[in-house]
């Protein structure tokens, strides 16, 4: 998806900057008390992944410090926890498919990070 | 089309229709649920309590009823049946016609005749809604009394002691889960619970319920001894009873004591109805679980196929892990069979209890009984579902590893019949099956055959048989660690070594294949470490470390950290044990003396990490790489400067040890200690690497092991004086470092290496294969480059900005709660966290 769409349909927040992220792995957010996990893939495409950091199996707010990696050619991040793996891309549990955790639209823009809740 | 008609949408009703769907028939399906949910996992119900919500053990919606093409109405129950004119008849008048009907109307609880049961807070544990209404009663409550001490009864004990009530059982019989467990067991259980808290009050009959004259709670009970409770709630969960008066109404037969009669294709007296599931009553026995109505609901659909299958009764066994405590159950545990022999273990150091019940010819397990641990159990439920010929003495399946036990049994002895997976009854046959046609890798059986996608519980198993199967086909067992590396630890090792790699990009690279996990990341995170002992929070290293590494802090359950720092043999002065008082107060941690001789600082949140580190620092501490795949501690006694007994100063030598190999990144954690006599106050023996004084020097003891299976270590050389045995270390750590697996303790290693306690020393004393001196080159350079990863971390602010729970803001994680306890801070349980946030809110 372009981002310009994306900024024209919903007006998405600067979250942080670019400098705020860490490659290959996690950092977390807080936008109107939703917590959010962002995870930076400077090598892949789209670079940027945004999901609810409150780990619904865990029940902690940590999914931003878990490990990203790829499972059967899915991106995924493995919760820090009991290590479930949650689908980047749609939320999705890879362990236990009726689990899901939110997915937020996030882009680049500049040196900010834009979303959208 | 064939009009089916389903009454219930329970578990076993919603298993009905997805099979019906699934299979080739055609049909106009119509279900009619009594609750105003679609079905939903009754199994798990409790976890409601621990914050499930509906529609997290929602099993189908209505949305997906709708694309099934299933007509759906809930909240209306089937009022009558006219047999004649196959129409049925709802309480709101509604009217449908039915070639077939199935009854799937499960079970309600069973509530005694005690005169005041209808008193406002007496309650049942049986449905959605059952729950919100003791959650609502929980409320300004102070007791809760559980009416039942059966298997529910004390799965409904464990909600209430959530929920932050003072609980008791109450329990007509003289034992605890009477139907599963003899007396020995019975009473076990009991010990276990009431050690948690829950007050078991057995042999008792509640005479009248009565509202409590004394203002003490809102109850009281009277009991037929003359005794009495106060109480805030009663939960009724004394049984279940069949909901089969729509049946009787219509002139079906039934069980004397209820449960609608079916026969082995399930069917009623009137061939087109059926009954399934907790409804149904098949050889004069109503079946209490969900796998025998799914068994039912199965042979149920093959009544409208050209394949039928018959159900032929279902097995009883359980496992369970009741208020924590675990329980197994399998087959006749009372050994009512005429000449069986019973063998019984019980331990009451450990509460333990195991029990065997044996034919009289000593060949087939007949039962058995475990309380308090169940590592034992899928191995009899094998031999008792099979009826494999048991070893000449059974009791060694029983008896504590140590004892000499018989190993647990190996796939190849399972015959082809043997259920594998209870939860979607694959049998071996249908795994060797599929593997004949071609599906062979582990990933493949699991998607063709479905084993292994319900609860989980016989992964292990299902490894062994399809590991079992391709080494007995010739064929290359995959020991590849996952799916981006086709290499084991020790191979992956010998790249990285070999042609000097330097990152995880540049390995995966070359060598693997997609972009890693949270398998090959951490491992290739700890060779490299091994290899080339950079600072693990570099940044080409930091998405390699699992959460514990990448934070150097364990994890804990709320997803705060906590904090170890090293105290090498255990000795500290009284400042720092000061500073530890002082910053442990300061940012609110319990503290706890650990089985390593240290201190825990438990409960810091993320961003007060760098704050407490600096402190520990400033007053001299290092990291205790409790976090890490790496030397933990080194325990030590006192030894000979204060001991009457010891010959040389295991204190001083614990210290050179854990401050020579600390930071070391091992294929799993390493521990050590010195003792400065045989009386061995240090427990050396039970360590990776143990060491004990003698007159004349040290002896050296290796693969020990505590934790889940403890090893006794193997004496490796005696009387070695100070240098060797540095020397014997370093070789041992280093080809250790480089020959094991992942996750493989020292002990395990041990018993893959061919040739065993020789070998080793061959390899390390004689130096056989010509590498010692560079295994001792590669650990001088490892010692030479040690840096406390704290204290780089707190001096880099780049490195710093991890640790910031919000980049946005300044926040706390209002979520992650403390309550006191002792006088300590301790995490919020989920209930107590829920109200909590609740009340803030
Ligand atoms: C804190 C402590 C318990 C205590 O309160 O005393 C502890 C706590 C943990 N142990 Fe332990 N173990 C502790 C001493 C032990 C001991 C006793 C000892 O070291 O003398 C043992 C048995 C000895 C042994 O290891 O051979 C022990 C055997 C285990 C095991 C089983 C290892 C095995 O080979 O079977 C695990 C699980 C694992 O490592 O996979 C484990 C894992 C853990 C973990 C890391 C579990 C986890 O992932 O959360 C715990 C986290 C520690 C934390 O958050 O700081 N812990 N653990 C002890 C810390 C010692 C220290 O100062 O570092
Ligand atoms: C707390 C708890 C824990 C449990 N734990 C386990 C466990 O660990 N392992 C295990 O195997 N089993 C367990 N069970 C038992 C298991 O839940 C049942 O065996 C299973 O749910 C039975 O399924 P069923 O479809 O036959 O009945 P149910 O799930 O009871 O469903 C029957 C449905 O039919 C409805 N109904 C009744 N009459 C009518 C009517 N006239 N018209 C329309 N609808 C009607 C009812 O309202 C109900 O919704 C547990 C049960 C509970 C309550
Ligand atoms: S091991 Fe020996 S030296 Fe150490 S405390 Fe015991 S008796 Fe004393
Ligand atoms: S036994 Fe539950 S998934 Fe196999």
């Amino acid at each position: 998806m372009s981002t310009d769409k994306l900024i024209e349909k919903s007006e998405p927040i600067s979250l942080c900057m670019q400098a705020d992220l860490i490659p290959n792995s996690g950092i977390c957010a807080e936008l109107d008390g939703q917590q959010i996990a962002l995870f930076y893939l400077p090598r892949e495409s789209p670079r940027l992944y945004a999901l609810g950091n409150w780990d619904p199996i865990g029940k902690a707010n940590i999914l931003s410090r878990g490990m990203v990696g790829d499972l059967d050619g899915r991106l995924v991040v493995a919760s820090p926890m009991y290590k479930q793996h949650f689908d980047l891309l749609t939320g999705e549990c890879l362990e236990d498919t009726e689990i899901c955790v939110p997915v937020f639209p996030v882009s680049l823009v500049g040196d900010h990070v834009m979303l959208r809740l | 089309m064939l009009k089916v008609v389903v009454v219930g949408n329970g578990m076993v009703g919603h298993h009905y229709v997805e099979q019906l769907v699934a299979s080739k028939v055609e049909a106009q399906i119509t279900v009619i649920g009594g609750e105003t949910r679609p079905a939903y996992d009754r199994v798990h119900l409790s976890e409601f309590f621990a914050g499930r919500s509906p529609e997290d053990l929602a099993l189908t919606t209505r949305d997906h009823y709708r694309e099934l093409g299933v007509e759906a109405h809930f909240g209306d129950m089937v009022a009558s049946i006219d047999r004649d004119g196959k129409t049925l008849t709802t309480d709101s008048g509604q009217q449908f016609s039915y070639d077939k009907l199935v009854l799937a109307t499960g079970s309600y609880p069973f509530v005694p005749p005690v005169k005041g049961n209808d008193l406002e807070p007496c309650v049942v544990y049986r449905t959605i809604d059952d729950l919100g209404i003791i959650q609502a009663q929980a409320k300004g409550g102070k007791v809760g009394v559980v009416v039942g001490g059966g298997l529910l009864g004390l799965e409904c004990a464990n909600a209430v002691k959530n929920l932050g009530l003072e609980t008791h059982v109450v329990e007509f019989a003289p034992g605890l889960m009477g139907v599963q467990l003899d007396s020995g067991g019975s009473a076990m259980l009991r010990r276990k619970i009431e050690a948690l808290g829950v007050t078991v009050h057995t042999s008792k009959a509640t005479q009248v319920i009565e509202q409590d004259a004394e203002g003490e709670a809102r109850l009281r009970m009277q009991f037929a001894d003359g005794g009495s409770l106060a109480t805030d709630m009663i939960v009724f969960s004394a049984g279940i009873r069949p909901y089969d008066q729509l049946a009787k109404d219509s002139g079906l037969t039934v069980g004397e004591r209820g449960g609608i009669e079916i026969d082995y294709h399930c069917k009623t007296s009137d061939s087109d109805i059926f009954a399934i599931g907790e409804c149904a009553l098949f050889g004069g026995r109503i079946y209490g679980l969900v796998a025998p109505g799914y068994r039912m609901a199965e042979a149920a659909v093959s009544q409208l196929t050209d394949e039928v299958v018959a159900f032929q009764g279902a097995d009883m066994s359980t496992k369970l892990k009741l208020l924590g405590v675990d329980v197994g159950s399998i087959g006749d545990a009372h050994g009512k069979e005429a000449g069986s022999v019973a063998y019984t273990f019980s331990d009451e150091r450990i509460d333990v209890y195991k029990r065997l019940i044996v034919s009289a010819d000593g060949k087939k397990l007949l039962g058995a009984v475990l309380v308090g641990d169940c590592s034992d159990y899928d191995t009899l439920l094998q031999y008792f579902l099979n009826g494999i010929a048991l070893p000449a003495d059974p009791q060694t399946l029983i008896l504590p590893y140590n004892a000499g036990a018989a190993p647990a049994l190996g796939a190849g002895a399972l015959p082809a019949t043997a259920i594998i997976c209870s939860c979607h009854n694959v049998s071996k046959g249908d795994i060797v099956n599929a593997m004949d046609a071609g599906f062979c890798s582990l990933g493949e059986v699991k998607a063709e055959t479905a084993a292994s996608s319900g609860c989980g519980g016989c992964a292990a198993l299902l490894k062994n048989i399809v590991d079992d199967e391709l080494a007995a086909r010739g064929l290359e067992v995959n020991k590849a660690m996952c799916e981006h590396f086709n290499f084991t630890r020790q191979e992956m090792f010998h790249v990285v070594k070999v042609e000097s790699i330097k990152s995880f990009d540049e390995l995966i690279n070359k060598h693997g294949s997609g972009r890693g996990c949270d398998i090959c990341k951490p491992t290739a995170g700890s060779i490299l470490a091994s290899l080339w002992n950079d600072y693990v929070l570099e940044e080409k290293h930091v998405g390699l470390q699992d959460t514990n590494d990448t934070f150097l802090a364990n994890m804990q359950k709320n997803g705060t950290y906590s904090v170890v720092p090293r105290i090498a043999g255990g000795e500290i002065t009284p400042d720092k044990l000061i500073t530890i008082g002082q910053v442990a107060k300061k940012y609110n941690l319990y503290t706890k003396i650990t089985g390593g001789q240290r201190i825990d600082l438990f409960g810091a949140r993320v961003q007060h990490l760098p704050a407490i580190w600096e402190e520990l620092i400033a007053a001299g501490f290092e990291t205790g790489h409790a976090y890490g795949k790496a030397l933990r501690t080194v325990k030590s006694c006192v030894g000979s400067t204060w001991c009457r007994y010891g010959v040389q100063d295991s204190v001083a030598m614990a210290l050179y040890i854990e401050n020579r190999y600390k930071g070391l990144r091992s294929p799993h954690k390493l521990k050590s200690a010195v003792s400065g006599c045989t009386r061995e106050c240090a427990e050396a023996q039970s360590k990776d690497f143990g060491v004990i004084a003698t007159e004349n020097g040290w002896n050296l003891f290796v693969c020990g092991n505590g934790g889940m299976k403890p090893r006794h270590a193997d004496l490796f050389a005696t009387d070695l004086d100070d240098e060797t045995l540095i020397k014997y270390i370093d070789r041992f750590l280093m080809f250790y470092v480089r020959t094991a697996d992942r996750l493989q303790r020292t002990s395990v290693w041990m018993g893959t290496l061919e040739g065993g306690l020789d070998y080793l020393r061959e390899v390390v004393i004689e130096d056989s294969l010509g590498i010692a001196a560079e295994l001792e080159e590669q650990m001088d350079s490892i010692v030479g480059s040690y840096q406390c990863e704290w204290k780089t971390t707190v001096e880099d602010p780049e490195r710093l900005k991890r640790f910031r729970q919000f980049v946005n803001s300044k926040a706390e994680d209002r979520e992650i709660i403390f309550v006191e306890e002792r006088g300590q801070p301790r995490p919020a349980t989920e209930a107590e966290r829920i109200q909590i946030l609740a009340e803030s809110a």
